[in-house]
């Protein structure tokens, strides 16, 4: 469970003051995939910043229930001199819980989404969307109960998007995860999401919220004839 | 060569292509140098050129020999080799610590900036004579000379390269919740071992410039000794065979520190 009561946010620069965040509100249950869409430079990065406690909000309060943070990036940021699995093992390191027992899950949950063959391969040896794939298990390797994914697929070219980022939510569900994604792609959040949150330009707060239950799955979803009304009803409310 | 069973006629002549590729550059290496040592010899061998100014091979292969003979080759060498490698490690493990430092608080980044810029402009020869009255005239002076001349590199090499480290990257060991020191230790040191490698290359060179110029300061052995000495004497025998030695020393050490990249870049 995460929830946004009335958050606010303001950049200090030496030129000025920005607000990027204003009066924002909204909540996810647990275990629900929430997609954050609205304009480019709204401020969709600094709603994760301010969920993993990374910054601390002006006023306002963020709710959080139980269980840590894991932050996946717009690039995978897999680190070079490391091999797939110790890359995995990197938050295991940092968080002090580098036990036999929590490397043992972590490569087991690698092997359960076919990363098996890679673990002891340099990350430059893998695909864009293994990568992704790779990154996620690293997100996942410490066992965080919320998700914050910053245009995680935005890196990639558009075939493996679309693969990676049905991967990336099968994966989340099936370990059932509470994933918070912010995006600028509309049909991303629709494919994806329980519920889409629609921001205003900054200083942003919610203008919308609509929650979708139709299609088992992102392709299902994606071929629904809802997918297309959803998609015009979340543009007109973006102001394209 | 099994494996060329397998490849089309196409991709066997592109092999073949680069391997005369780098048969022509190494062959043209060396016929440079032969070229340039051949017409040293032979112009002054014909007194085209007064082998009195201009030395001969011939002449520095006896002057090492005579070197050797006496005893004192392996003295200089030694002393100078010794001077050098001593203010290379100094300046290496200094300058690295002090990027360290600076790579860990902007604040004190912003503090001590000006002071990194003046003391790289600064010829580091105008601190000669202070040196001498500060620190004397042995060995001592020679290796602090080195130090200033190559550390101040060191710093802002190093620092660059911790700072260049992806911004992404450090974001996510934010999130994971790592401090600083877990930053530096498996984010920013390996992030950085190119940067470093570089670092060790540029710090080759800089030592032996710091070296030689401190023994033009103040020296009663080793090369730089040996070529102001025979200038003094007008020996230039003398000047040319410390300096022939000092390209060699220079190169074979630029080759150790190239080699250690090659191992270790492998990983990064």
């Amino acid at each position: 469970m995460l929830e946004f009561k009335n958050v606010s946010y303001s950049y200090h620069t030496k030129s000025g003051e920005t607000a990027a965040v204003a009066g924002l509100s909204f909540r996810i249950e647990r275990g629900r995939f929430v997609s954050v869409i609205g304009p480019s430079g709204c401020g969709k990065s600094t709603i994760l910043s301010l969920a993993a406690g990374l910054l601390k909000p002006s006023s306002g309060e963020i709710i959080k229930g139980d269980g840590e943070f894991g932050y996946m990036l717009q690039r995978d940021a897999l680190f070079e001199w490391r091999t797939v699995e110790q890359n995995i093992f990197l938050p295991l390191e940092i968080k002090k819980r580098n036990t036999a027992e929590m490397r043992a899950r972590a490569v087991e949950l690698a092997k359960k989404y076919g990363l098996g063959d890679f673990l002891k391969k340099s990350p430059s040896q893998l695909s864009g969307g293994m990568r992704q794939r790779a990154a996620l298990i690293r997100t996942l390797a410490a066992g965080p109960e919320i998700l914050l994914l910053d245009e995680p697929f935005s890196a990639l070219d558009y075939q493996t998007r679309l693969e990676v980022c049905d991967d990336v939510q099968s994966i989340i569900k099936s370990e059932k995860k509470t994933a918070l994604l912010v995006t600028h792609d509309i049909s991303e959040a629709i494919a994806l999401s329980d519920k889409v949150v629609v921001l205003s330009p900054r200083p942003s707060h919610v203008v919308a919220e609509h929650t979708l239950n139709f299609g088992s799955s992102p392709k299902s979803r994606r071929n629904d004839s809802r997918f297309a009304e959803t998609f015009e009803v979340l543009r007109k409310e973006l102001g394209i | 060569m099994k494996n060329t069973m397998n490849f089309s006629d196409e991709h066997i002549a592109y092999l073949k292509k680069l391997k005369r590729k780098k048969i022509i550059i190494f062959t043209a290496r060396w016929v440079i140098l032969a070229v340039i040592l051949g017409l040293w010899e032979l112009l002054t061998f014909y007194n085209v050129m007064d082998p009195f100014i201009t030395s001969s091979p011939s002449r520095v292969i006896r002057t090492i020999g005579s070197l050797y003979e006496s005893g004192e080759l392996f003295t200089h060498v030694g002393i100078t080799l010794g001077e050098t490698l001593a203010g290379f490690f100094i300046a290496v493990v200094a300058g690295y610590s002090i990027a360290v430092i600076l790579w860990s608080s902007e604040t004190v980044r912003a503090v001590i900036e000006p002071y990194i810029v003046v003391l790289n402009s600064l010829p580091k020869i105008a601190l000669g004579p202070l040196i001498i009255i500060w620190i004397g005239t042995d060995c001592t002076a020679i290796i602090f000379m080195t130090v200033i001349v190559a550390i101040i590199l060191c710093i802002m090499n190093m620092l660059a390269g911790f700072l260049a480290v992806d911004p992404t990257k450090l974001t996510l060991m934010k999130a994971m919740g790592a401090n600083r020191r877990m930053m530096l230790k498996k984010l920013v040191i390996p992030a950085s071992m190119p940067s470093f490698m570089n670092t060790l290359k540029v710090a080759v060179g800089l030592a032996w410039i710091g070296s030689i110029m401190g023994e033009y300061i103040v020296s009663r052995a080793g090369l730089g000794y040996l070529i102001v000495y025979g200038g003094q004497i007008f020996k230039l025998d003398l000047v040319m065979t410390a300096t022939f030695i000092l390209c060699v020393l220079a190169g074979c050490m630029y080759g150790v520190v190239a080699l250690i990249e090659k191992i270790v870049v492998k990983q990064f």
